[in-house]
């Protein structure tokens, strides 16, 4: 992996590239890791990923832990509504690390031989740290398959087997709530496992040191400090989206990124909405793993916000339209079942290309799969254009007005909404 | 009449031929995958092009539904409403009446049921199936017929075959476009070979644009599944479509095929592939079995379908029954199979390499030659030789 800051705008957020091995060409930041789900996204087969714009689509978050042992697992017909949902299914289990190594690894198994993968041990969807259950030996997760304690050794094995173009070391997160000495103790602990990870490190592949620390910002700045002076390729911070407010958020970003060199990519898991994404820009994060593309389209949601710049960031939608709170739609709401329109008139994925927001409504109505194809397609186009604005932004040194525009209009439309109700 | 048949090539009674609909000009013998709600679950309409679907077929009852036949015409027809270039089909609306609602009741107005929407009693008429399925506009339509269990024998068959063909005459005075859409008749009449005759004769008398063989694929036995199927095609006008309804294993579209049946249709493929299981020259792979944990061979290596070209069995069966994306990529591969049988039996009944074919076929399927004895009764009326492939 190679990193390097190409811009920076008059505060901390950076414009940046990062090359992976496996991918063709350099990927640009800050920019969006796409979710998965066992290495694939989750609707969007691996020919339909071909559509979305590229190289911005080609890097992908993965848990490891998506592969482990599943048991009583609840299945993803549940969570969406679709009609015929198959039987949970009691036991069963996904192919060991040897199967993996002998298949050629994560790139070969789930055949995206030109994506960068990212893994990190959380996935904010299915994979929550669960810091009540963590101990010493390891950190502890609620996944749809029960709780599972993960070592230090366990963890490492599964990164050498599947051989991701980047890692995050293992860490114990902790939520906002957490109190000073819980919080010490999740620094004290994932810096040692940091140690054993780095010790266990195969060849090839970057390492992130994972940074946590919760809400206090004297143990972020020692943990970023202590990760600072390893021996890694880039940071993961962690222990975000876990219940801090947005007013005490950028204070704690930055306790992060001000001790941490400027020459690593920085990468967070759990800021999802644009507001947090530019929470985490402005503080000088470079990836960004997000569950928001996932929330929408499981909730029938579509992003619909302007993403030109230039443009006056208006949104002109008639107050009388009830799916929408003017960044995105609910498609399932009924005035969309008459509308032969795309989404977005002027978007090009896929989904706006062949679809109307009639036939998804109706997709919607009767549960069918395609549905939630088609909005992950779109929301992910549409997240992917919002990152590339942001990036213009940072390049032509105006992000802070950037984000103080896109902030304040959302504002505006949410209180006119409160007043005309 | 709205559509073109032309037989390219043919063995014995099997015939390959191109079907041209107002919408696509298909290669016959055809499978056709159900989209039952205007959508193959889990596929989208580039992918079905892809791997070759030629006709896609909707089920009048749930669009009438949901979302509306007004709504489907409102915007321009299903084609439009579902971005599907090529040809569809939809059923008349009864047998999912029938086989969906514990209360529907037949009479000679038609199909009463009760609403699933407010409970109150409904009625479906020849005329009104029609009318929704003019709306929908497919290229090929079904006029309603009254269905009975294939299992049921005595009078009520009779009476159903006759009121069947009372029926197709009101469609056919109700359908309002004829140069836009073909209206198909069903043969009914049980197992029974005069109420059988009776019907084709009085369906073929009427002049329609294609004929379907209705009835089965109901739980009655093979051999006298398919001596009703031999009779139908062998009484079915040379130049005209036949389809087998609700017929989708893969053997039993190799038989009919070989007794000159040219279209079928079945949720089969799509529904196991959400359960798990993988149509395979072998016959099923169940990619849910713990064999499966550590296999890394592909779900069948002899697919060059893109699921095929790039997952292992083991990456498969982690994610099947508990990922969208399993029923996705298994769906994927199992219309791919079918499409792909379709495309099989087309082009060895056109090179005049059709009984090679069908022993090639059972020879997989079935390795220790225990070929079923109904297969080998259908194939001697068909004219194959597949004594290579039997063991006795
Ligand atoms: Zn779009
Ligand atoms: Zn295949």
């Amino acid at each position: 992996m190679k990193f390097a800051v190409k811009a920076l705008s008059s505060g901390k957020a950076r414009a940046g590239v990062v090359h992976l091995g496996s991918c063709p060409s350099s990927i640009e930041t800050p920019c969006l890791l796409l979710s998965t789900r066992k290495g694939l996204p989750i609707f969007i087969s691996p020919d339909l990923l071909s559509s979305l714009p590229s190289p911005d689509s080609n890097l992908l978050q993965f848990s490891p832990l998506h592969l482990e042992v599943s048991k009583r697992c609840v299945n993803i017909g549940q969570e969406a509504g679709w009609g015929d949902t198959t039987p949970n299914f009691d036991s069963s289990e996904g192919p060991s690390p040897k199967t993996i190594s002998s298949i050629g690894g994560l790139h070969q198994m789930v055949g995206l031989h030109e994506y960068g993968f990212a893994a990190v041990a959380r996935d904010s969807i299915q994979c929550l740290p669960e810091c009540g259950s963590t101990n010493k030996t390891g950190a502890s997760f609620e996944t749809p398959c029960g709780r599972r304690l993960i070592k230090p050794v366990e963890y490492m094995e599964m990164i050498t087997s599947m051989k991701p173009n980047l890692w995050a070391t293992l860490a114990d997160e902790v939520p906002a709530w957490a109190n000073n000495k819980r919080n010490k103790t999740s620094v004290d602990r994932t810096v040692k496992w940091l140690d054993e990870c780095i010790a266990r490190s195969p060849a090839g592949g970057a390492v992130f040191g994972s940074i946590v620390g919760g809400s206090n910002i004297e143990e972020r700045k020692r943990c970023a400090q202590e990760v600072a002076v390893r021996n890694v390729s880039g940071y993961w911070i962690g222990g975000f989206g876990l219940g801090e407010s947005m007013e005490e958020r950028p204070s704690l970003l930055n306790a992060v990124t001000d001790n941490l060199p400027k020459d690593w990519p920085r990468m967070i898991c759990g800021l999802g909405l644009p507001e947090e994404v530019l929470q985490g820009v402005a503080a000088g994060v470079d990836l960004f793993d997000s569950a928001y593309i996932y929330h929408l389209t499981i909730g029938g949601f579509a992003l619909t916000f302007p993403l030109d710049r230039t443009e006056k960031i208006d949104y002109n939608y008639q107050l009388s339209d009830q799916g929408s709170d003017r960044t995105k739609i609910n498609l399932r709401a009924t005035v969309y079942r008459k509308d032969a329109t795309p989404i977005v008139e002027d978007c090009c994925c896929y989904t706006c290309q062949n679809h109307t927001k009639a036939y998804i409504n109706h997709l919607l109505n009767v549960h069918e799969m395609l549905a939630q194809i088609l909005l992950e397609i779109h929301n992910t186009h549409h997240y992917l254009g919002f990152f590339r604005s942001i990036r213009e932004a940072i390049k032509e040194g105006c992000f802070e007005q950037f984000q103080k525009k896109f902030v304040q209009s959302r504002r505006e439309h949410l209180a006119a909404d409160v007043v005309s109700v | 009449m709205a559509l073109r048949f032309e037989v390219l090539g043919r063995f014995n009674r099997a015939r390959a031929a191109q079907l041209t609909l107002p919408h696509f000009a298909c290669q016959t013998p055809l499978f056709m995958p159900v989209g039952t709600q205007g959508t193959i679950k889990g596929l989208t309409t580039d992918q079905l092009e892809e791997i070759g679907c030629q006709i896609i077929l909707g089920n009048t009852y749930h669009l009438a539904l949901r979302p509306t036949s007004e709504l489907i015409d409102e915007l321009g027809g299903l084609h439009k409403f579902m971005n599907w270039p090529r040809a569809l089909l939809t059923d008349s609306g009864g047998f999912q009446m029938v086989s969906l609602l514990h209360l529907a009741d037949i009479t000679e107005k038609g199909v009463t049921f009760q609403s699933p929407v407010d409970g109150k009693p409904m009625l479906l008429t020849p005329e009104e199936s029609i009318q929704i399925q003019n709306r929908i506009g497919a290229d090929i339509i079904m006029a309603l017929d009254d269905v009975v269990r294939t299992t049921i024998t005595g009078p009520r068959i009779e009476e159903a075959m006759y009121r069947t063909l009372r029926w197709v005459d009101r469609c056919i005075a109700a359908h309002k476009r004829p140069h836009d859409q073909n209206l198909f008749g069903i043969v009914q009449g049980g197992l029974d070979p005069v109420l059988r005759d009776i019907c084709v004769r009085g369906l073929v008398d009427r002049n329609l644009p294609g004929y379907a063989i209705g009835g089965l694929a109901g739980g009655e036995d093979k051999d006298s599944f398919w001596r009703v199927v031999a009779q139908c095609t062998a009484a079915l006008p040379e130049d005209k479509p036949r389809y087998v309804m609700g017929v989708g294993y893969p053997l039993d579209i190799v038989v009919c095929s070989a007794l000159g049946a040219d279209m079928y249709d079945c949720v089969y493929p799509t529904r196991t592939a959400r359960f798990g299981t993988a149509l395979v020259p072998e016959g099923v792979l169940k990619l849910k079995h713990n064999a499966m944990v550590n296999d890394t061979r592909p779900i069948d290596p002899t697919c060059a379908c893109m699921v095929c070209k790039n997952y292992t069995r083991a990456y498969i069966h982690c994610l099947v029954t508990k990922d969208a994306m399993g029923s996705q990529l298994l769906s994927y591969h199992n219309l791919y199979y079918m499409l792909q049988l379709s495309r099989n039996l087309h082009s060895s009944i056109v090179e005049g390499r059709f009984p090679e074919f069908v022993c090639d076929f059972l020879q997989k399927m079935f390795p220790k030659g225990d070929v079923p004895e109904w297969v080998c009764n259908a194939m001697d009326v068909a004219g194959i030789d597949i004594s290579s492939c039997c063991s006795s």
